[in-house]
C-alpha cells in the first residue's frame, strides 16, 4: 500500500512541476517580448520597464515556485507516507 | 543535503540544537560586518578606490529607493541595502567549498520574510499614524477588507517561498549533477546559479522595498497608481 502511495506521489510531483511550469513559461515569454518592444520604441524609458519587468517576472515566477514546492512536500515531506 | 526541507545539526548547546544554515549565516554576518568595518575605516573627502566604489552602490540603492518611494530615501537605506548585501552573500556562500547557502533553507527565507513583514507594519504605522494604516486596507472600497487581509500574508509567503524555491532548486541541481558527472560538468551550472543568486537578491531588495512603499504610501503596489494631473490633462486636450 506504502509502495502504491509512494509511485503515485513521485509521479504527481513530476507532473506537478512539468505542468506547472507551462504557464509561467508563456507568460514569462510574453512579458519579456512587450517589454522588449516596450524598450525598443521608447529607449529613454528602460530603466523604469525593467525594474517593473524584473518585479512582475518574480510575481510570475511564484507560480512555478509554488509548484516546486508542491513537488518538494510529495517527495520529501509527504503526509501520508510514515 | 539529504530532504531539502530539513538542515543537519552542526552543534548543540545545552537542549538547544544548532544547525548548520544557522552556523553560516553567523558567518556571512561576520564576513559582511568585518568588511564594512573596513572599508569605512578611512573615509575621506578624496575617496579611494574602495570608498569610491561604495558611494556608487549607496548612490545607485538611493537612486532605486527615490523611484520607488518618494522623499528622502536615508530611511530605507539601511534595511533595504542590508538586506540586498546579505541575501547576496549567503546565495554566493556556496562559492566557498562545503559551504551550502543558508538561503536554500527554508527557515533562513522565513525569518528575511518576518523582517520585511514587521518594517512594513512599522514603518506603515509610522507614516500614516494607526487609523491611516488601517484605513488603507479598505482602499479602495471596504469590500476589498478580506482581500487585502490576505494579501499582506501571501506576498510575504510568496517573498518566502521565492527566495527558497530558486536557490534550492540550484543547490539541488549542482548537487544531482556532480553525482552523475563529477569533474568540470557543473561549472557552467554553478555559473548560472551565481547569476541567479544575485537576481534573487536584486528581487528581493526590491520586493521589500515596494512592500514597505505601498505600506507608507498607503496604496497597493507601484501598478495601482492614481493617474496624475499631467497626464489626465494630455488624455483631454
Amino acid at each position: 500500500m506504502t509502495d502504491l502511495i509512494q509511485i503515485v506521489s513521485i509521479v504527481s510531483a513530476a507532473f506537478a512541476v512539468g505542468l506547472g511550469a507551462i504557464g509561467p513559461a508563456l507568460a514569462e515569454g510574453r512579458a519579456v517580448a512587450s517589454a522588449l518592444d516596450a524598450i525598443a520604441r521608447q529607449p529613454e524609458a528602460a530603466g523604469s520597464i525593467s525594474r517593473t519587468l524584473f518585479v512582475g517576472l518574480a510575481m510570475i515566477e511564484t507560480m512555478a515556485i509554488y509548484c516546486l514546492v508542491i513537488a518538494l512536500l510529495l517527495l520529501f515531506a509527504n503526509p501520508f507516507v510514515q | 543535503m539529504d530532504s531539502a526541507l530539513s538542515a543537519a545539526q552542526a552543534f548543540s548547546v545545552g537542549s538547544l540544537a544548532v544547525t548548520w544554515p544557522v552556523v553560516t549565516t553567523w558567518g556571512v554576518m561576520a564576513a559582511i560586518t568585518v568588511a564594512s568595518i573596513l572599508a569605512t575605516r578611512r573615509l575621506s573627502s578624496q575617496p579611494g578606490p574602495v570608498q569610491a566604489v561604495l558611494e556608487l552602490l549607496v548612490e545607485t540603492l538611493d537612486n532605486e529607493v527615490r523611484a520607488t518611494i518618494p522623499g528622502d530615501p536615508e530611511r530605507f537605506r539601511a534595511l533595504i541595502g542590508t538586506l540586498l548585501l546579505f541575501v547576496l552573500c549567503a546565495n554566493w556562500s556556496s562559492l566557498v567549498p562545503g559551504v551550502e547557502p543558508p538561503t536554500a533553507h527554508l527557515e533562513t527565507d522565513a525569518a528575511l520574510a518576518a523582517v520585511v513583514f514587521f518594517a512594513g507594519i512599522g514603518w506603515g504605522i509610522r507614516a500614516q499614524g494607526l487609523g491611516g494604516w488601517l484605513a488603507s486596507f479598505a482602499r479602495p472600497s471596504w469590500v476589498m477588507i478580506p482581500l487585502n487581509l490576505v494579501e499582506q500574508i501571501t506576498r510575504h509567503f510568496s517573498l518566502m517561498v521565492r527566495l527558497f524555491g530558486n536557490v534550492m532548486s540550484g543547490v539541488f541541481v549542482v548537487g544531482i549533477v556532480l553525482s552523475l558527472a563529477g569533474l568540470l560538468v557543473p561549472i557552467p551550472l554553478m555559473a548560472l546559479e551565481l547569476l541567479t543568486g544575485a537576481v534573487q537578491a536584486y528581487i528581493f531588495a526590491t520586493l521589500a522595498l515596494v512592500f514597505i512603499g505601498s505600506a507608507v504610501t498607503g496604496e497597493g503596489g507601484p501598478t495601482a497608481e492614481e493617474p496624475t494631473e499631467s497626464s489626465r490633462n494630455k488624455e483631454t486636450p
